[in-house]
């Protein structure tokens, strides 16, 4: 599945959305081209998660167009993987990592009934490379919080998607521990593009090569260097200025 | 406590009675694994109860009460998945509709029938001693179509009971296989009616699915341990009633209950030593 490198990984064209009446998001208009490692920031109720389940088409806009390689949304479905909030996640039911990881597989599979050999390669693969594969048979209820972040990054790996889409993916994980997944991430950029919600600009400007701020609009994108005025325009003031040291 | 097994031994009503038993809980163990992770026991409850229409309808018109309680079911399932995927906000309020309304029509329509009150008890609480011969090939039928269905797709069930978002997201067709779950549950409330009756078949439904959760890490195993615990609690309980002549549905629930509790206790025990 070799995509046209002249396409855009994701287009996004004067996009309006909206959730009984109130506006959520307003004239958004980005790319995302291949290759890229972007970050969406902004405040919480700025809309990011809207914006990233408009692109995985679990809502539908207003108006305006989004595109992934050039193609509609839902025709794309199998280039995507996903990594949802861990907040909102079930953690107390019994299935154990391997199976939650080969739901990934779901969709790509070519095969019928159980997962097969096939899938279970490439579940053990990703599990090797988000460093869980020695937790393959526990239940995900003993999981901490950044083991399962890993869990779930490798269930949206094992689609062996061509565009991954991260929701806060080190929220509830210390420092240390984002660290180490933000390297796996970078490895993972070498072979497809990334676009990752994070509350944290300092931490993800170490990473991303193009950056965009939404609340509600977008306030900066792309190489638009982040300045603390446009700081004060995304967070509406009182902001303090904290630096990272990594 | 001879003369259960000398009974047992010599009379088809109770061997029946235990078979019955052994038949429910398979169903019992499958689907109610998938309502206990789902959280969706009021959901189920409003199944159960409306089907009492369907039985009364059929009384009524000298047709087979598990008939009219089978399409009352298979009913009541759509109209409240239907109303789940579509109209969120009202589900609480159109189920407790569904649950109350199907019973009442069942009750009118016994009302005007012979034999209203040992038939309506029985359907209300079920009489696990008066089971034929008919009955247990349906429920034999019944187990046969949940079993294959569960084996057939449990990589999607279980992947919208995870995370239905990641489902739809993996191109699977999630609202298709949500009323496909509730029909499944409508076929096992249909399964159970017999054995404890509608009133409570919940319980039954419910409570070796969240036992077996307390042990496992598995749907396949909650499932497995479900039906085996739903056998021993359905066995056990017609062990116990028979003798001093108590309802036997109510015995097997108290079994359940009582199981449930247990459990649940030593489990909270062990995590805080």
């Amino acid at each position: 599945m070799t995509k046209d490198m002249t396409k855009a990984a994701i287009e996004i064209t004067d996009l309006n959305f909206s959730i009984e009446n109130l506006s959520i998001l307003e004239n958004i208009n980005m790319t995302i081209e291949q290759g890229d490692f972007a970050g969406l920031v902004g405040p919480n109720g700025g809309g990011k998660t809207s914006l990233i389940k408009l692109i995985l088409g679990l809502y539908k806009p207003q108006s305006g167009k989004i595109t992934i390689f050039g193609e509609p949304v839902k025709s794309q479905r199998k280039a995507i993987g996903y990594v949802p909030q861990y907040a909102n996640f079930n953690s107390d039911f019994p299935i154990s990592v391997q199976d939650t990881v080969l739901q990934g597989r779901l969709g790509v599979s070519s095969c019928f009934g159980r997962y097969c050999r096939e899938d279970k390669v490439i579940a053990q693969k990703v599990m090797q490379e988000t460093e869980v594969f020695d937790l393959a048979q526990r239940s995900i209820q003993s999981l901490s919080g950044g083991q399962m972040q890993r869990v779930l990054v490798a269930r949206a790996l094992a689609a062996e998607p061509k565009i991954m889409l991260l929701d806060e993916p080190t929220a509830n994980i210390d420092q240390r521990a984002e660290k180490d997944i933000f390297d796996i991430f970078k490895a993972i950029n070498e072979r497809m593009t990334i676009l990752i919600i994070s509350h944290d600009i300092g931490f993800v400007s170490d990473y991303i090569n193009k950056v965009f701020c939404l609340n509600k609009t977008l306030i900066c994108h792309d190489s638009t260097p982040v300045t603390s005025d446009t700081i004060h325009k995304l967070y509406g003031g009182h902001v303090s200025e904290v630096h990272h040291h990594h | 406590m001879l003369e259960f097994f000398n009974t047992l031994a010599t009379q088809s009503f109770l061997q029946n009675a235990l078979l019955g038993g052994i038949l429910a809980s398979i169903g019992c163990g499958l689907t109610g694994s998938f309502v206990v992770v789902n959280r969706i026991g009021y959901m189920a409850g409003g199944i159960a109860h409306s089907v009492l229409g369907g039985m009364g309808i059929a009384y009524y018109l000298g047709l087979n009460p598990f008939a009219g309680a089978l399409i009352a079911a298979l009913l009541a399932a759509i109209i409240i998945g239907v109303i789940k995927l579509k109209w969120q906000h009202q589900e609480d309020t159109t189920i407790g509709a569904i649950w109350a309304v199907g019973m009442a029509i069942g009750i009118i329509f016994i009302s005007k029938s012979d034999g209203y009150n040992t038939n309506l008890m029985s359907f209300l609480f079920g009489n696990i001693l008066i089971i034929s011969d008919e009955q247990l090939f349906i429920m034999l039928l019944l187990d046969i179509i949940t079993i294959i269905f569960v084996a057939a797709f449990y990589k999607q069930l279980v992947a919208i009971s995870f995370d239905i978002e990641f489902a739809i997201v993996r191109g699977i067709n999630v609202n298709l296989f949500y009323l496909l779950l509730l029909c499944l549950i409508a076929i096992t409330v249909v399964l159970l009616i017999q054995v404890v009756g509608l009133i409570l078949v919940i319980a039954l439904l419910t409570l070796p699915a969240a036992i077996a959760k307390q042990y496992v890490h598995s749907i396949g195993m909650m499932m497995l341990l479900a039906s085996v615990l739903g056998m021993i609690f359905t066995s056990t309980g017609l062990f116990i009633s028979y003798e001093p002549d108590l309802p036997a549905g109510a015995t097997i629930i108290l079994v359940a209950g009582l199981a449930y509790f247990i459990s649940s206790l030593a489990k909270s025990f062990i995590r805080f030593k």
